[in-house]
């Protein structure tokens, strides 16, 4: 499959999709561990928070009292790895009372058809 | 088609790896490729050699097992999903196979379709 792998020059379109609150379960974490892995494979990366997913980076969370790890302020990371294409659908955000400021980055606001056709876009995609 | 197939729930609770099980073999069937199966999150339990199910139930790492060696597909559970859970080498079963979540990422550059099973 390497070698294959080799021949493939062209980028392909990957999508990472947060649509699950942090915390109460391991999707958003391992959504988080999926974008840095792929950062390091040179695509074409999308990153897009939806539903309660956009909590996964609400500024100032404090897990202390669950004995889960507070890894929200690791999607800073993202920039570190060149990741651009961050997004964060309107609906979403202003349904849960959250502003650009209330966030760990700064993911560029998007309307549900955009989404739509970014899903359609890419070649493959993981939701959290 | 190329299909890499991803597997992120764990035997018996729920209809998911039964799923993926039956996908795969009917895609095999109608001659599509299966490039990898990547066993993910509580996906990781279907790969012990230490499950017993009732004797007149299916076996589903058995069922697995056999379709790995059978067919030559490669089946990846991923190592920091199986360490949480208490999974190594020495309980994995034939044609299972302990690997990175890069190994994920490879396969969705490579596949014409990733499919997940989930529950």
């Amino acid at each position: 499959m390497n070698e294959e792998m080799e021949e493939n020059e062209e980028m392909a379109k990957l999508m990472i999709v947060f649509r699950t609150a942090p915390y109460g379960s391991i999707y958003a974490f391992e959504g988080l561990e999926n974008v840095l892995i792929m950062a390091a494979y040179d695509q074409d990366i999308s990153v897009l928070f939806v539903d309660d997913g956009v909590y996964a980076i609400k500024k100032g969370m404090d897990t202390t009292a669950t004995g889960i790890k507070n890894f929200s302020p690791t999607f800073r990371a993202m920039e570190a790895y060149d990741i651009e294409k961050v997004f964060i659908d309107r609906t979403s955000m202003e349904e849960r009372g959250l502003k650009l400021e209330d966030l760990v980055v700064e993911p560029e606001v998007v309307e549900a058809e955009a989404v739509e056709k970014m899903m359609e876009e890419q070649k493959n995609f993981f939701m959290f | 088609m190329k299909f890499g197939i991803m597997i992120t729930e764990g035997p018996y609770q729920h209809e998911a790896s039964d799923s993926a099980y039956q996908f795969t073999k009917a895609a095999l069937a109608k001659g599509h490729e299966i490039l990898r199966v990547f066993f993910y999150q509580d996906g990781v339990l279907n790969s012990t050699k230490l499950m017993e199910p009732q004797a007149d139930d299916r076996h589903i790492q058995k069922q697995w097992s056999a379709l790995a060696t059978e067919n030559g597909i490669e089946f990846i559970v991923c190592v920091a999903a199986a360490k949480r859970r208490g999974i190594n080498d020495t309980v994995t079963a034939d044609g299972f196979k302990i690997g990175g979540l890069g190994m994920l990422t490879e396969l969705a550059i490579e596949a014409d379709r990733v499919v997940e099973f989930r529950a």
